[in-house]
């Protein structure tokens, strides 16, 4: 198990094996997310009360878990590179980092655009909605003090804690803006809380929430590789496949 | 299949801008990170190839003049 | 008997130490305790001359303007919590103190809440008159700032660490830690208008409790490695 993970926190030996991954992962995102977007646009049954506008929940809800997945994982990252001082593990958290941003970004905009025909308004201080725009905070800070630094052991650990700290103000964060807004807009009607959704309904989304999960693995392993190559330019071994690659 | 017609479907009963603006924006989002991831490792990987020819250069003068680097330029990677 | 020997006390003595000495440095420097002051008192002016000197508008967002307005005030403060001490090398001092710098770190936040939040909460009913917060809620917005304060204190001690080392780090400080603060406000902005409602305030006043018993055993332990990383990075 140690030599495992010893091994895995070694760039060379990454490389490789992630390079043998990869397809997989690229191949199962493809396939879920266009079996997924074909059944949940054309196939799923219309929602009884939203008409076809629900048909946003296939790519707001698999993006909202992803936003916070990736956090999680970012601050997990920071803590094994902060604790074991495996490399690998900061560079995967700082090419989560952006991706983490940008489906915050598309949860937020669709939440957004659904709630024109579900509310009559582009926005609305839900919960959901204001801890989503909270969140897209926190992944600016954690980049933005990440190019802070000049020096990258700093810059690296600097994230990693911010990232740690932000992780366990999520819960708390989403907790309070929950109390929040039933205090304030009680009974109003939500997005996505429904009575049980029939299984022509939740399959779809739920092939949706897997193929995002595996763009997510595909991307990172895609991402840490050239940040492997970026920060390891100078070691023997990527000089070599710089050559063989050619 | 929810849709009787290609027009309905494209419609969303009603609700297609905000249907196909979420979806679009979303789409347009995924197909951008993989084609930003791409051209990342390109740039990565012909960044080290040109480093690596100018280590060839300084190392071996003579091997200079060869025109090994005129298909490292047209070769793609793996 | 052995020649060199621990001081007595040990880290109780470095910490009681730190918080003396950051007193007196704090009251030397009078102006950096009176300035988060006069920002607030600014603020809570700028309010009713931009949105309505109407009493009965003010009573209504007066909680939620006064929290708002301290919470940035506090915040302001924040920047000069650990940048004399880098500046001058004694936090390197205090880094390389056989004393746990967890503790250490404490007290200096202690100090820090003692003359920037405390202040603050004192203050906040005195505008509250100006801005005709109902009667009743008073000393719960005093009581809320004060708790809540000093999880502020810990929070933005944090991004203050992780930020010392950076030539312009100001507005980055603010973006690291504002999201942080939103339970904080929820909870002492909820007090207050629970206080005007008429309902029980007990239940938030606790709930700020709960987060600064949080803030207190985790705080200390982010700050301790953020300085770390700004003096050794």
């Amino acid at each position: 198990m140690w030599a495992f993970i010893h091994k895995l926190g070694s760039p060379k030996w990454f490389y490789a094996i992630s390079e043998r991954l990869q397809p997989w992962f690229w191949v199962a995102a493809a396939v879920l997310i266009l079996v997924g977007s074909a059944w949940g646009l054309a196939f799923a049954p219309a929602d009884y009360q939203q008409g076809n506008s629900f048909r946003i929940i296939y790519v707001h809800v698999p993006a909202a878990f992803l936003a916070q997945s990736i956090f999680v994982s970012m601050a997990v990252a920071g803590f094994i590179y902060m604790v074991w001082k495996i490399k690998i593990a900061d560079m995967a958290a700082a090419m989560m980092a952006p991706l983490g941003a940008a489906m915050t970004f598309v949860a937020l905009f669709s939440g957004a655009v659904w709630g024109v025909p579900t509310w009559g308004t582009w926005w609305m201080w839900d919960a959901r909605l204001t801890s989503m725009l909270i969140l897209l905070f926190l992944y600016f800070g954690v980049i933005a003090l990440r190019g802070a630094f000049s020096s990258r052991d700093s810059a690296s650990r600097a994230a990693s804690v911010l990232a740690m700290v932000g992780v366990i103000n999520i819960p708390i964060i989403k907790y309070s803006v929950d109390w929040w807004y039933t205090l304030h807009q009680p009974a109003t009607f939500s997005v996505t809380s429904r009575p049980a959704m029939p299984m022509e309904m939740w399959a779809p989304l739920l092939i949706m929430v897997l193929g995002f999960y595996s763009f997510f693995i595909a991307v990172t392993l895609m991402r840490t590789r050239s940040e492997i190559l970026r920060r390891e330019a100078s070691k023997r071994w990527v000089r070599e496949l710089a050559g063989e690659v050619s | 299949m929810a849709f009787d017609s290609l027009s309905a479907f494209l419609a969303m009963g009603g609700h297609g801008v905000y249907v196909w603006a979420a979806w679009g924006v979303t789409g347009l989002l995924l197909v951008g990170v993989v084609l930003h991831a791409r051209a990342e490792r390109r740039a990565l990987l012909r960044d080290l190839r040109r480093r690596a020819r100018r280590a060839q250069h300084h190392g071996a003068p003579g091997a200079a003049a060869t025109p090994v680097s005129h298909q490292e330029g047209h070769a793609r990677e793996s | 008997m052995p020649l060199f020997r621990e001081p007595e006390g040990g880290a109780g003595v470095a910490i009681r130490a730190t918080l003396k000495r950051d007193l007196v440095l704090m009251m030397r420097r009078r102006s950096e305790v009176l300035n988060p002051l006069v920002f607030f008192a600014l603020v809570i002016t700028l309010f009713p001359i931009g949105i309505s000197p109407d009493p009965e508008l003010l009573a209504t967002i007066a909680p939620g303007l006064l929290w708002v307005a301290a919470l940035l005030a506090a915040l302001l403060s924040l920047d000069s919590l650990f940048r004399s001490d880098y500046d001058d090398g004694s936090l390197e001092q205090l880094l390389l103190s056989p004393q746990p710098l967890p503790a250490l770190a404490l007290a200096k936040v202690a100090v820090h809440w003692l003359l920037t939040g405390l202040p603050l909460a004192l203050m906040a009913p005195l505008l509250g008159i100006m801005l005709s917060l109902p009667a009743g809620s008073y000393a719960v917005l005093a009581l809320s700032l004060a708790l809540g304060s000093a999880s502020l204190s810990l929070i933005g001690a944090i991004g203050a660490a992780l930020t010392v080392g950076l030539a312009r780090g100001g507005v980055l400080l603010s973006l690291l830690v504002l999201p942080l603060y939103i339970p904080v406000l929820i909870f002492g902005a909820g007090a207050v208008q629970a206080a005007i409602l008429g309902d029980g305030v007990s239940a938030h006043l606790a709930i700020l409790g709960a987060l600064l018993a949080v803030a207190l055993s985790l705080a200390p332990w982010a700050i301790a490695a953020s300085l770390r990383i700004s003096i050794n990075g």
